[in-house]
């Protein structure tokens, strides 16, 4: 596991991505701060007319815009690189004769794309906090529902966010997994993952698939606003987490089934 | 006791469907603990699945086989540990350095010994020659240098087993030499070897026992010399008076004779006595400026066994 840590942190690829990760909120609060007009609340991306005011807002704001393409994007660039990624360099057959089990094997690569992704998550929000600090006055935080908190228990709230979105995150995860065990061409498992994503966001946003919506994975992508309510809206959260529970195994199963019998031909 | 087999590797009616074509067909290897095992055989013809096979990345469609006295794939995690193995080329991590691509191989292996691991990873290195270059990427390497590498991967603990395939691919004259004596000090050390080659002259020179390889199965198999035997004995000889020569060749029971110029060369039994022959030559006054017998050679037992084109088979 520690390998496999070390393996991915190492990897120039690994630290690019974090930091494209990073320069979201920071361009988002230089666009913000250069900019001379005043946006109307409720135009741009939601909180971005709040960015201003206080600058611990530029987190959340560049969570709300990264969630939709560019965290999914980054996350399917590990997940999907998994296995198919060892196939296709021939390490995977070195891995599998060191000996590692093929259960073990899956195990510790999907733990490995669950610690970018809270990587990813809490560099956003602490880059966020960061530039916020920076460029714009900093103070207590007015919450969606009308209650102010302090500083601290809003850097709280901030953990919290990337917390939640981490959590969502590990139903594609596992998408990623089993995608990746399909082929030794990761470019084909990361667009392949990268498509069910952006599938699963489109049927979301059709009306005439509203049966559907609660079982995308994608469904609860932007509900991480709940934390930023007080008392703190669990529900959306427990759904979100039982939802992804369900991919997990789902997905998890089905990268089991295909990847312990598979011939290792690469 | 399941190491009391005497054979290292044993496979009894080993197949492996690749759709409807056997690309290992029936395949029945016994290799003897302690030999160097030569696995010859033209490219494409099953060899390198049979290695997957072994090592259970790929599983057998029937047929069983045995590992160290162990059945794979069942005992497959205990036995790996006792095997290194080199499988169809080498294959690392580019942007790792050398070492630290064994650091990660060696670390995947739970049932290795995490305190003595950078001092093993560093005298695998110095046993390949590439104690030097550890630090660089491997994906700077030569294909010569990943191919050290990847026998240092091999060697990272004590085995009793290494399954080379194509072990001195893309390694230039002096490499090759190199990795023959590292072969050879491994197999002094008892360990067994299981070498598969294309290269005759690589087998001729390294291995105790052969098993010959042909679209999918195996065509011959043996020790080196009882191979050999079955081969042709030739003799041949440069003389001034050509049409002599063949008169007492012919009385001598020899033939038929080939002749290019002033060479002869025949088919003889293994056991002629060429002296008695160079005899009577000289006594009927032939100059005899060349008469040597060539050993059954290894490479024409081969060519008839697996077929003379250049064609792949299938």
């Amino acid at each position: 596991m520690l390998s496999e840590l070390q393996i991915m942190f190492t990897r120039r690829r690994t630290w690019a991505m974090l930091a494209a990760i990073a320069m979201i909120p920071i361009v988002l609060a230089l666009a913000v701060a250069l900019s001379s007009d005043r946006l109307a609340p409720g135009e741009g991306p939601p909180f971005l007319d709040r960015v201003t005011q206080n600058g611990l807002f530029t987190g959340f704001t560049a969570m709300l815009l990264a969630m939709p393409l560019f965290l999914p994007l980054t996350i399917s660039v590990v997940s999907g690189d998994t296995i198919a990624g060892e196939a296709g360099q021939g390490t995977l057959r070195y891995l599998l004769i060191a000996p590692v089990s093929r259960i073990r094997l899956l195990v510790v690569k999907y733990l490995g794309t669950l610690a970018f992704t809270l990587a990813g998550t809490f560099i956003l929000m602490i880059a966020g906090a960061a530039i916020g600090a920076i460029l714009f006055p900093i103070g207590p935080v007015t919450l969606l529902s009308g209650d102010v908190i302090g500083v601290g228990e809003a850097v709280g709230r901030m953990a919290l966010v990337a917390l939640y979105t981490t959590v969502s995150m590990t139903g594609m995860l596992a998408i990623g997994l089993f995608v990746s065990t399909l082929t030794t061409i990761p470019v084909g498992a990361m667009t392949g993952v990268l498509v069910s994503s952006g599938v699963s966001q489109i049927l979301d946003n059709l009306p005439q698939f509203s049966w559907l919506h609660e079982w995308l994975f994608t469904h609860y992508w932007l509900d991480f606003a709940d934390i930023l309510r007080q008392p703190i809206e669990l529900s959306s959260f427990g759904s979100n987490a039982l939802l992804q529970l369900g991919y997990v195994a789902v997905f998890g199963a089905l990268a089991y089934g295909r990847f312990a019998t598979k011939d290792v031909l690469s | 006791m399941p190491d009391a087999s005497q054979w290292a590797i044993e496979t009894v009616g080993l197949t492996k469907k690749f759709g409807s074509q056997n690309a290992v067909d029936a395949v029945s290897l016994s290799v003897p603990r302690g030999s160097v095992f030569g696995f010859l055989g033209p490219n494409g013809c099953g060899k390198t699945t049979t290695i997957r096979m072994l090592l259970g990345l790929a599983e057998a469609t029937s047929g069983d086989i045995f590992v160290l006295g162990q059945s794979i794939p069942k005992d497959l995690e205990e036995t790996l540990p006792r095997v290194g193995a080199l499988v169809e080329g080498p294959a690392f991590y580019p942007y790792l350095s050398g070492r630290d691509n064994l650091m990660r191989m060696d670390s995947a292996d739970k049932t290795s010994d995490a305190k003595t691991r950078s001092q093993r990873v560093e005298s695998a290195l110095a046993r390949v020659g590439l104690t030097n270059a550890a630090k660089k990427k491997s994906g700077a390497y030569s294909l010569g240098m990943k191919q050290r590498l990847g026998l240092a991967n091999a060697l990272l603990r004590p085995r009793d087993l290494l399954i080379l395939d194509e072990p001195t691919n893309g390694l230039d004259p002096q490499g090759t030499r190199e990795v023959r004596n590292l072969i050879r000090s491994l197999a002094a050390e008892g360990i067994t070897i299981f070498l598969s080659s294309h290269l005759l002259l690589e087998i001729e020179q390294l291995c105790t026992h052969v098993a010959v390889m042909s679209a999918g199965s195996i065509v011959a198999q043996g020790s080196l010399p009882e191979l050999r035997s079955l081969g042709a004995t030739r003799l041949i000889l440069e003389v001034d008076q050509v049409e002599t020569t063949m008169e007492i060749l012919e009385k001598q029971g020899v033939g038929p004779v080939t002749v290019v110029g002033h060479t002869l060369t025949t088919p003889v039994e293994l056991g002629i006595d060429v002296g008695l022959l160079n005899e009577v030559l000289v006594k009927k006054k032939v100059r005899v400026s060349e008469i040597r017998l060539e050993r059954p050679n290894l490479e024409e037992y081969f060519v008839e066994l697996t077929g003379e084109g250049f064609d792949v088979v299938r």
